[in-house]
Formats: structure tokens, C-alpha cells, sequence
């Protein structure tokens, strides 16, 4: 995570520290102003406090230049402060013609990647360090709002248009990437990582299609288990979420739109690929129609994984 | 030049009787106590009342949810982060009620606690007897916008049974289209509330513009006027705005026409617009009338004019227009063009200068003054205190490249209650401790009071000062949960929320106690300047003075207002006091053994800084 100040998160791209500068004088100037204010409400508050009920103190006379440099003073100052931030964030709106692009989706509630070279990953996602990256988002459903701290960056995704944010890493380092716009239930699981690597390790994880890791695929469908996001609506634990619990499931006798079923490997496939063709019952539809991508090995590891949950 | 008091041969007391005594023992509250009386009352005075009795129990109930939310964000609820294992359960709830809890504790603080609050309660109670009317111009209208208000708050609690609304307090489409029906009770909640605000805010401008006392100009009028004043423009211009977002919201929930949800055709966007183009004039109206109590508890415990006058006066008029023109600087990363963005930006600096200027304003009137530290002006000072960090931490997030960092985090959350609980509550409570003898013709205990202050200042302070740091390291709002590095600052928060707590239900504490057992108050306990101070009885009689008032100077002339040191020390019994008319052209400096303010009169005027 890196050192973090009092004030920032860490700072990992190349727009954090002018936005940190920023912060710091806008920060400065009101410490001064505070504390003069405040000072002055002490001072005065002493010296001329209440000595008897009969107090008369006469009328002060106002001064006609004390008042026009309360006015003049802050508005130089909010002009000043009004272009550094306009510059900054200009910048931020510009993104560099050689950008690498990824496309994200969100849905309630994950985020979804698809890299240039045609694979995809769910809730976290790569880049390279030093390399400009332009996110051309969208959203599936409701808004949301795609954060990174560390990077000061942040944009709202939309169902209807196309938004897009960019940035360029500067630390190697995995970084909190959060959504910011009320979506729902899970809207505060709707979090995930980035991850920063230097460009050799970045054209490893495209050659493996965005999953660096083996095992079986029991072990697969874990990490899946946690990257596609299935954590924030079907537990491992039997307790009731916004979808059945994984505990147990498999082999059992599922009550649904479509009549009973038993659970096997062609029920969870078909629930995966095509959430809405059976509901069970007493919960809503409201599992998204994001996982037709999911390769036939990714599909093997889920339905392994579900299989162990006894 | 005193203050006088015109003997007015028609002036009637009560049912057009004579006979009742003008002491005050004869009083709004005990005309009538039959319950009917309440309930058809056309006085500004029961019906501002009967609004802080309501508004008391909205606050307690939003305030208890805010103790919840509080408690839930008490720990992670992460039993291992690394491994992705979560404890569904919560702390003390589930992630489903926690977004039902705040967006119901965001709902009812903003429509029917905030929007109202000040305006509802001092503005009934005090506006009349600050223009030294006898009511309001429409005393029918202002009792049917009370019974709005109250058609609203039963929607709102009718809402709870249609199921848990979770839109938060900001309805965002699409999102509010498609979760559960309670979403059209608490729209149609606050179109209803609406009129009651509209009601108000057209009856104070007729009030203010009509029925002012002989020789009471508009330069002479208490600055909680002014402000009014500023606020019911607002609320009859913007209000619409909202009234109409909701019905559409209504239409397109009901009907399925394609307003703002995108698979209908329609645009998130543009419900952002008209949401905030109400909304952010609501944050006026809501800080506004804290202006006003602070500009009054200012000049009267400093005992000075109020420094620039004029300034503040205009300077609540002119936040008031321009409030109407930044309403998109809370869509800097919505989606809106980056022009708007900017446009909105540069005119929200223009905003924060006259907020500065008030605030310089205030802390210079306490220069060469005589200041008392009742508990009043503690809260005046407490909400200077505040409001400033509220207002600087506006600065921030006016800043375009900063506010992208900052927006929808804590940061904000911390910005907004600095504002309008540091600004807006505090001020009431100050104002309801300044008004609180005029009230109820009782003084609650200064002692308690001042101890019950220290808790909800250094509350307040744990609880949001720590969410400025959560904030600005991207702690995002509205989250159930949080990733485990965020969890000691939470924690320190949820302690000052408790703190917080138990000083505001103190101050609760400490006007029933002053209700019970307060000794008797007299006219003018503090020495103020104003007309509900030097010419009304405590409480005021039914129909508020017993004579029409005739003023002669500004409201916070001390040097002019004689009259001031003539009832300040009269018995507590009332007699004798200025009120009751009989001495009816109070004569210069001559008291009833009152010789100090004489010899303080003959003084010269000090001219200070550099005369004109």
C-alpha cells in the first residue's frame, strides 16, 4: 500500500501529486484563515468581555477599507485557486491519443474488463506502469462510479452513454478501486484491486488471458468465485444473501420457475450462462447476463468449486 | 431618540377584552388551553410550537437512525479481507437495512427536518414580533402549511410499511425506478412538504413587505429578518423545481413514460439537473435562516451594532440569487460536459466570498463590544467556529481537480454536516436558548446548559472532523462496509457520535427542566434590543403587543435604546416594565434608579478604523 500521509491516500499516477498540491494549498490558506478567525474570536471574547449588566460601549463606526479587503483579499484567492484546479482538471479530461484502452462494465455489483487483446477479468483488473490507460466505460444497469484513490481519479458510469476516465501509473503496487455512486444492496462490495506491473510482467498476463494463476480447478473456481463477484450475492455459509447459498447445493432438489430440478452440473451451467431461464424460488431475478463470456475451462472450475461447498 | 411606544386606543387585547392583565401572566399559551384551540390555532406563535414539537420528533427519529448507522460502522465487518470472508450479518444489521437507515435519515433531516427547521419554528414565532405585527399577513395560509407538512410526514411514515426505501436521499435514476414501491410514497412526501414550505415563504415576503411597524425600514430591520427575507424567495422559487422532479418521477414509476430512466429513453442526467437545481438552493434555505439567529445573537450579546449591517444584509440576498446557478458543481464527474463543470466551478467561488463576508462581519462585531457569554452567544460562537471549517472545506471541493478526488467520499459527507448541522443545528439550538424565555415566559439553567454545550461541541467535532481524513483517503459514502484500513477512524467517529448524543439530548434535557422548574423569566433577560424583547411580555400576550409599536432606531443601536436599560432591571413580576404601556414615552436616561446607562449615553461616539 506505500506510506499515506495524514491527508492522501497513496499517490500512484502521474495526475496525484498535482491534485495533492492543490489539496495542500487550499489546505494551508484555510489553516490560516481558521485559525485568525479563531483567534481573533478568543481575543476579542477576553478582552472585551461583559464587566457589569450596564455596559453601553458606543457604537462602532465601520471602515469602508477594512471591509472592501474582505472582499477583495478571498476573491483573489478563490480565482487563484479556481485556475490551478481548472488546469488540473483539463488535464485530467484529456487523454493522450496512444492511450492503452480497456473497456469496463459495471453491473450490480462488479466491474468487468475486457483488454484489447480480447480477454476479460472481473472486479480486478492489470495495467502496465508508466503507460497512459484510457477506460471506456458503461454501465449495465444503474449508475456507478468508478474510483481509485491512488490515482485521484473518478467518473460516473453510465447506462446510456459512454464515459471514460484515464491515468498513468507511476508505482508498481496494488491499489483499492471502489465504486462511488449508490447502486444497491452490495453497493459497498462493489470493490476491487489494481493492479500495477512493469511491462514484462504485463505481456505474461496477456499471453495467460488474464489468469496467471493454476491449480485445479477447484482452486480456479475459487479465485473465480471471488474475481466474478459471486461472493456479494451466494455465500459459502448457508446464510441467505440476494441469491441461494453455495452451502450444500449441489445435489440437492431446487424448487424453481421452471418446476424442481435437481441441481447438477447442467443446472449450474445453464443458471450461469443464462441466469433468467430458471429462478428458484423466493428470489429475485436478479443475477446479471455477464457470464456468457466465461471460458468452458472457467465454467469446469466454477461448477468444481460449487461442487465442494457440501 | 428611544424607542417609543404609542399608546393606541383601539389596540385590543385579546377577544376585545379589556380587562386582561398586560403583564404577561395573561398569555398566547394559556388563553385557551382546550386541545381544539391547538389545533385550529391561526397564531404564528402556537403554530411555531406546535412545528418544533413535530420537527423535535423527526429530528430524534433521524437522529437515532444516524446512531445506528454509526454503530454499524463501529467495525469491519471483513472477518479476513485477503480471503474475501464477510460477515453478512453486520455489526448490528445487514447491508439491505443499513442502505434503508440512511437514506431514511438523509430523507427526513433534509425534507422534513432541515428544510423547515428554522423558518417553521423561529421564523412562526419570531417574524411578527420582530416587524411588531400582530401575525402573519395570512394566518390561515400559515396554519394549512403546518397540516402539508404533517400529510407529508404521514406519507413518509407510511412508507415504512410499503417497504424499505433505499434510494438514498438524492432518488438517482435509474436506480429509484426499479427498486420498491416506497420510492412513490416518499416522492409524493415531499411534493406534499413542498407546499407547506411554499406557504410559509409567500407569507413571510407579504409579512416583511406589509406589515412592518411604523417607522421600521427596511434598514432597520433585525438581520433574522433579512434573512427570512433571502430564504422565502428561495423557497417559493426553487420549491416548484422540486415539486415538478418528483412528479415526473411519480409519472414515470406509475406509467412507465420514458422522464429519466435510460431503458425507457429516457436520461439519468437530467433528473441530476432538476434534482439539484431545487437541491442546492435547498442548502440556502436550510443555512440561510441560521444566518439570521447568528447575526442576532451577535449584536445582542456583543452589545454592538452588528458591523456592516448592509453587507450582511445584502449578502444573504445576493447567496440567496446566486445559490440558483451552482447547482452543477454536484455533477462534476456525472457525465456533464467538462464546460458546465467549469462554469458551475467559477460562479460557486463567487458564492463562498458573501458567506466570508458574513462571517467577518460577525467576529468584528464583537470589537469594542461588551460580550456575555450566556449560552446563546456560546453557540454563536460554536457556529462560527464550525461553519467556517464547513465553509473552507466548500472552498475544497469547489476545486475542480480536487473535487474529483473528493466527491461522493466522506469528505463530502464531513463538508455537508459542518454546514448543516454545525451550521444550521447549532444555530437553532442557539436560537432556541436565546428565544426559549420569550417562549415559555421560563429560564432554563445556565449552568447545565453550558455543560451540555461542551459535550456537543467536542461530539460534534470527533464525530465529522474524522471523516474530512476518511474522506480525503477515499473512504466512499454510502458504504455498509469498509476495507479494514479505514476502521480506527471509524471508530473514533462512532465515540464522538455518542458524545455528540448525550449532549444534545443534555440540551433536550435542559428545556424541559427550564419548562418544569425554571424560574419565572423576565421581559428582556438578556438585554436585547428588539421589539419581542422590549415590547412584548414573556410569553407574549395573544395577540403580541398590546400596542403597536412606533420604532425610531436600527435594531441593535444600544447607544439609542434606553428603553433596553429601563426593562432590563425591572422586577421579574413584568410591572413597570416599557411592554405595558404606561410609560409609554420613555424618557432619556431617566430610570428607575437606572443612572449608569445615563452617564453612558453622554459619551461621544468612538470613531474607530479610519473615518470616512
Amino acid at each position: 500500500m506505500g506510506e499515506t500521509s495524514l491527508w492522501h491516500p497513496p499517490s500512484a499516477s502521474t495526475i496525484a501529486p498535482d491534485v495533492d498540491a492543490i489539496f495542500n494549498f487550499v489546505n494551508y490558506v484555510s489553516y490560516v484563515f481558521f485559525l485568525g478567525v479563531l483567534a481573533a474570536m478568543v481575543y476579542f471574547v477576553v478582552k472585551y468581555r461583559r464587566r457589569s449588566a450596564t455596559d453601553r460601549p458606543a457604537p462602532v463606526v465601520e471602515s469602508k477599507w477594512l471591509e472592501i479587503s474582505w472582499i477583495i483579499v478571498p476573491t483573489i484567492l478563490v480565482l487563484v485557486v479556481f485556475t490551478w484546479g481548472f488546469k488540473v482538471f483539463v488535464r485530467m479530461n484529456v487523454a493522450p491519443p496512444d492511450a492503452y484502452e480497456i473497456r469496463v462494465r459495471g453491473y450490480q455489483w462488479n466491474w468487468q474488463f475486457t483488454y484489447p487483446e480480447g480477454f476479460t477479468t472481473s472486479k480486478n483488473f492489470t495495467v502496465p506502469v508508466n503507460r497512459p490507460v484510457r477506460l471506456l466505460m458503461d454501465s449495465q444497469d444503474v449508475l456507478h462510479s468508478f474510483y481509485i484513490p491512488a490515482f485521484r481519479i473518478k467518473q460516473d458510469v453510465l447506462p446510456n452513454r459512454y464515459s471514460a476516465v484515464w491515468f498513468e501509473a507511476t508505482q508498481v503496487g496494488t491499489y483499492d478501486l471502489f465504486c462511488t455512486e449508490y447502486c444497491g444492496t452490495t453497493h459497498s462490495g462493489m470493490i476491487g484491486k489494481i493492479t500495477v506491473v512493469d511491462q514484462d510482467t504485463y505481456n505474461a498476463f496477456v499471453e495467460a488471458g488474464g489468469d496467471v494463476g493454476g491449480g485445479t480447478p477447484e482452486q480456479k473456481g475459487q479465485r473465480l468465485y471471488q474475481q466474478q463477484g459471486c461472493a456479494g450475492c451466494h455465500s459459502l455459509d448457508g446464510s441467505r444473501l440476494v441469491g441461494p447459498s453455495f452451502k450444500g447445493l449441489f445435489g440437492s432438489t431446487q424448487a424453481s420457475s421452471t418446476g424442481s430440478h435437481e441441481v447438477d452440473e447442467n443446472y449450474i451451467r445453464e443458471s450461469i450462462l443464462s441466469p433468467g431461464a430458471s429462478i428458484a424460488n423466493g428470489y429475485p431475478p436478479a443475477m446479471p447476463n455477464n457470464y456468457s463470456t466465461l471460458t468452458a475451462d472457467q465454467l469446469d472450475g466454477l461448477i468444481a468449486f460449487i461442487k465442494a461447498q457440501k | 431618540m428611544a424607542q417609543t411606544l404609542t399608546a393606541d386606543p383601539h389596540a385590543p387585547t385579546a377577544h376585545g377584552h379589556a380587562a386582561h392583565p398586560t403583564d404577561g401572566s395573561y398569555n398566547y399559551l394559556n388563553y385557551d388551553k382546550t386541545f381544539m384551540s391547538w389545533a385550529k390555532t391561526v397564531d404564528h406563535k402556537r403554530i411555531g410550537l406546535m412545528y418544533m414539537v413535530t420537527l423535535a420528533l423527526v429530528f430524534l427519529v433521524a437522529g437515532l437512525f444516524a446512531i445506528a448507522l454509526r454503530t454499524e460502522l463501529i467495525a469491519t465487518n471483513w472477518t479476513n479481507y485477503a480471503a474475501g470472508e464477510q460477515d453478512a450479518a453486520g455489526t448490528i444489521m445487514n447491508a439491505n437495512t443499513y442502505n434503508w437507515v440512511f437514506t431514511m435519515h438523509g430523507a427526513m433531516m433534509t425534507f422534513l427536518f432541515l428544510v423547515p427547521s428554522v423558518p417553521a419554528i423561529l421564523g412562526n414565532f419570531v417574524l411578527p414580533l420582530h416587524l411588531g405585527a400582530k401575525d402573519v399577513a395570512f394566518p390561515r395560509l400559515n396554519l394549512a402549511s403546518y397540516y402539508f407538512y404533517i400529510a407529508g410526514a404521514v406519507l413518509v411514515i407510511a412508507s415504512l410499511f410499503v417497504g424499505q426505501l433505499d434510494t438514498g436521499w438524492t432518488f438517482y435514476m435509474p436506480y429509484s425506478a426499479r427498486t420498491n414501491g416506497s420510492v412513490t410514497f416518499l416522492t409524493m412526501a415531499i411534493f406534499i412538504a413542498g407546499f407547506s414550505s411554499i406557504f410559509t415563504g409567500l407569507n413571510f415576503i407579504v409579512t416583511i413587505h406589509k406589515m412592518r411597524a411604523p417607522g421600521l425600514t427596511w434598514n432597520r430591520l433585525p438581520l433574522f429578518v433579512w434573512a427570512m427575507y433571502a430564504v422565502s424567495l428561495v423557497q417559493v422559487l426553487a420549491t416548484p423545481v422540486l415539486g415538478i422532479t418528483m412528479l415526473l418521477l411519480f409519472t414515470e414509476r406509475i406509467f412507465g413514460v420514458g422522464i429519466f430512466d435510460p431503458a425507457l429513453g429516457g436520461d439519468p442526467i437530467l433528473f441530476q439537473h432538476m434534482f439539484w437545481f431545487y437541491s442546492h438552493p435547498a442548502v440556502y434555505i436550510m443555512i440561510l435562516p441560521a444566518f439570521g439567529i447568528i447575526s442576532e445573537l451577535m449584536g445582542t450579546f456583543s452589545r454592538q451594532r452588528l458591523y456592516g449591517y448592509r453587507a450582511v444584509a445584502l449578502s444573504s440576498v445576493a447567496i440567496a440569487l446566486l445559490g440558483f446557478l451552482v447547482w452543477g458543481h454536484h455533477m462534476f464527474v456525472s457525465g456533464q460536459s467538462a464546460i458546465s463543470s467549469i462554469i458551475f466551478s467559477l460562479i460557486t467561488y463567487l458564492i463562498g466570498i458573501p458567506s466570508g463576508i458574513k462571517v467577518f462581519n460577525w467576529v468584528t462585531t464583537m470589537y469594542k463590544g461588551s460580550i456575555w457569554l450566556q449560552t446563546p452567544m456560546i453557540y454563536a460562537l460554536m457556529f462560527i467556529f464550525l461553519f467556517t471549517i464547513g465553509g473552507l472545506t466548500g472552498v475544497m471541493v469547489g476545486v475542480l481537480a480536487v473535487d474529483v478526488a473528493l466527491h461522493d467520499t466522506y469528505y463530502v459527507v464531513a463538508h455537508f454536516h459542518y454546514v448543516m448541522m454545525g451550521g444550521t443545528v447549532i444555530a437553532l439550538i442557539g436560537g432556541m436558548y436565546y428565544w426559549f424565555p420569550k417562549m415559555f415566559g421560563k429560564m432554563y439553567s445556565e449552568r447545565w446548559a453550558k455543560i451540555f454545550s461542551l459535550f456537543v461541541f467536542v461530539g460534534f467535532n470527533t464525530t465529522f472532523f474524522t471523516q474530512f481524513l476518511l474522506g480525503a483517503k477515499g473512504m466512499p459514502r454510502r458504504y455498509w462496509d469498509y476495507i479494514p484500513m479505514y476502521e480506527h477512524l471509524h471508530q473514533i467517529s462512532t465515540i464522538g457520535s455518542y458524545i455528540l448524543a448525550v449532549g444534545l439530548f443534555g440540551v433536550l434535557g435542559t428545556w424541559i427542566w427550564g419548562l418544569m422548574k425554571g424560574r419565572k423569566a423576565p421581559q428582556n433577560p438578556w438585554g436585547a434590543a428588539t421589539l419581542e424583547w422590549t415590547h412584548a411580555t414573556s410569553p407574549p400576550d395573544p395577540h403580541n403587543f398590546t400596542a403597536t409599536p412606533v420604532v425610531t432606531r436600527g435594531p441593535y443601536d444600544y447607544y439609542l435604546a434606553d428603553e433596553v436599560f429601563l426593562t432590563r432591571n425591572a422586577p421579574s413580576s413584568g410591572d413597570g416594565a416599557a411592554g405595558d404601556g404606561s410609560d409609554g414615552d420613555v424618557p432619556q436616561g431617566d430610570g428607575s434608579g437606572d443612572g449608569a446607562a445615563a452617564t453612558v449615553v453622554a459619551r461621544p461616539i468612538v470613531r474607530d478604523f479610519k473615518p470616512h
